[in-house]
């Protein structure tokens, strides 16, 4: 722990944090933590990425903020609303106010690509509306302006399984703004696809977040990319947090301390 | 290559022998022997069964088209097209909520097994032995029938869907759960879509399945076309018992096309 560091300007930050998460702790099976009592505050703008080898709990601790797994023990603040401590009604108004993309994007398969990206309004439009398809007018003319800010205006009616993996991620991504969020978490974003289109598809979501003031929580084991794209860097080895600071500070013997070993370095 | 006889000895088989499963065949194959061999199948008695055949179908030809024994048989085959329709009809809309309950992807244990119980009821009996019971309660005529082929749809296509629901993508649920959808958006965007093709089919396939069995029904009381075929055997009436049967072929093919043509607008 001792080699945590704290730079300066997260803390001169003064503005209300994005999310404050203290003690959390994730067991999926008793007595064997995948989180260990991890607390750490997200800056309320900015990219953060989150690094680290494999199983280390970096997607488990994403999920725990939008509860789609739930948390042992500990507190999620967001917005001074404990996220760990929602049910119902609640959670699910807290969860329209978090966007998320997904690793293998996650797109509803047999809808089209409009109904995938107006999907992101579920949480506010009521069920038979919703089935009917009658969305707000509003609604449909953002997801236009959406569908044109990621290229994808003339696919607009196409199924999004004829699409191809980097055009899902651009839907995904569409999504997830569409629910005009106040966070946005990706979780492995670009895992799924080459290393041009990764570079692409992190472009178009840091432009879209930061045109629109949304702070971005990210998990990523594509070190270069994190450096490059993040304006701050959580480090996790173990389902413990080992790093936290800016990515130029992220130094070889931190990555060594983050992802064991060395030879792979270089 | 030379050096390959040491470690060589040291591997597994490629292949591991399912011994439960080939003993298994082998005692099905021999209790099929044994079976047919008490069955008494002499040439004798299929001799003479050929004969009965063939005097049987020489007394159903021509068939009788008599014009009064036709408005007889469009009656009953009207009938049995009502029953048919409205049983699919009521049986696909309670089987979509009953499917939903039961799958144990979506829903609490303690739904999904009272509901499963419920549909193993349905599939229980065959229609007929429903049928009678109907007929007990409801007294003979249309309904019964209806009301027993609603049972056997819901066994059936709540079944299969939920079935059909357990083996979704959950990828695509928990993407719109992540959205704060409340449940039915989730349902319908998250669920529907991944499960709809399949419940068109299994729903067209109970169409049809109700399409053959409302003409049975009627054996027993429960209306349709089966009343009129089960008196023309009793009264020996073969020649109109032939002109039924056409009948019923006919149906069952339009009924055919028209699912196809379904199918294909639900792809």
């Amino acid at each position: 722990m001792s080699e945590t560091t704290r730079p300066a300007d997260s803390s001169a930050a003064a503005p209300a944090p994005a999310l404050e998460i203290r003690g959390l702790r994730k067991e999926y099976r008793r007595g064997v933590p995948v989180l260990r009592d991890i607390s750490i505050t997200f800056a309320n703008r900015g990219i953060t990425a989150v690094i680290g080898p494999s199983g280390t709990g970096k997607s488990t601790l994403i999920r725990c903020i939008n509860r789609l797994v739930e948390p042992t023990a500990g507190k999620i603040l967001f917005h001074g609303l404990d996220l760990a401590r929602l049910h119902g009604k609640a959670l699910r108004e807290a969860r329209r106010r978090i966007g998320m993309v997904f690793q293998e994007y996650n797109l509803v398969e047999r809808l089209t690509v409009m109904e995938n990206v107006l999907s992101g309004r579920l949480g506010y439009v009521a069920p038979l509306k919703a089935w009917l398809r009658r969305y707000p007018q509003r609604d449909i003319e953002a997801a236009f302006e959406l569908l044109d800010a990621v290229g994808l205006t003339e696919y607009a009616n196409q199924r999004a399984d004829a699409l191809s993996g980097g055009q899902r991620q651009r839907v995904g991504i569409a999504r997830a703004v569409m629910q005009q969020p106040e966070l946005l978490l990706a979780d492995e974003p670009t895992s799924s696809l080459d290393p041009k289109t990764s570079v692409e598809i992190m472009e178009l979501m840091v432009a879209l977040a930061e045109s629109r003031h949304i702070p971005v929580i990210l998990n990523i084991h594509n070190v270069p990319l994190a450096r490059r794209f993040a304006t701050h860097i959580i480090g996790m080895s173990d389902g413990s947090i080992v790093y936290d600071g800016s990515p130029e500070g992220l130094s070889d013997d931190h990555l060594k301390q983050i992802y064991g070993g060395e030879n792979w370095l270089e | 290559m030379s050096s390959a006889a040491g470690p060589a000895q040291n591997r597994p088989p490629p292949f591991l022998p399912n011994w439960p499963a080939r003993i298994a065949w082998i005692a099905l194959a021999a209790y099929a022997f044994y079976a047919a061999s008490i069955l008494d199948v002499t040439w004798e008695r299929f001799v003479l069964g050929l004969e009965n055949g063939a005097k049987f179908i020489g007394r159903m030809l021509p068939p009788d088209t008599e014009a009064e024994k036709m408005t007889l048989m469009i009656r009953g085959l009207y009938e049995s097209l009502e029953i048919a329709i409205l049983s699919s009809t009521l049986g696909i809309l309670l089987s979509l909520p009953v499917g939903l309950l039961a799958a144990r992807n979506l829903m609490p244990p303690w739904v999904t097994w009272p509901t499963r119980l419920f549909i193993a009821l349905c599939r229980a009996f065959h229609q007929v032995i429903v049928a009678i019971i109907f007929v007990k309660a409801v007294g003979f005529g249309a309904l019964a029938g209806i009301l027993a082929l609603t049972v056997a749809s819901i066994g059936f296509i709540a079944k299969l869907f939920a079935d059909a629901i357990e083996e979704i993508s959950l990828k695509q649920v928990e993407a719109i759960r992540a959205t704060g959808a409340p449940f039915m958006n989730v349902i319908a965007y998250g669920v529907m879509p991944q499960v709809l093709t399949r419940f068109v089919g299994f729903a067209t396939y109970q169409v049809d399945s109700n399409l053959r069995n409302s003409t049975m029904v009627g054996i027993v009381g429960a209306g349709g076309i089966g009343g009129t075929m089960f008196a023309a055997f009793q009264k020996f009436d073969y020649d109109f018992l032939l002109t039924i049967l056409l009948a019923i072929i006919a149906m069952i093919m339009v009924s055919e096309a028209l699912q196809n043509r379904i199918k294909r607008l639900y792809q």
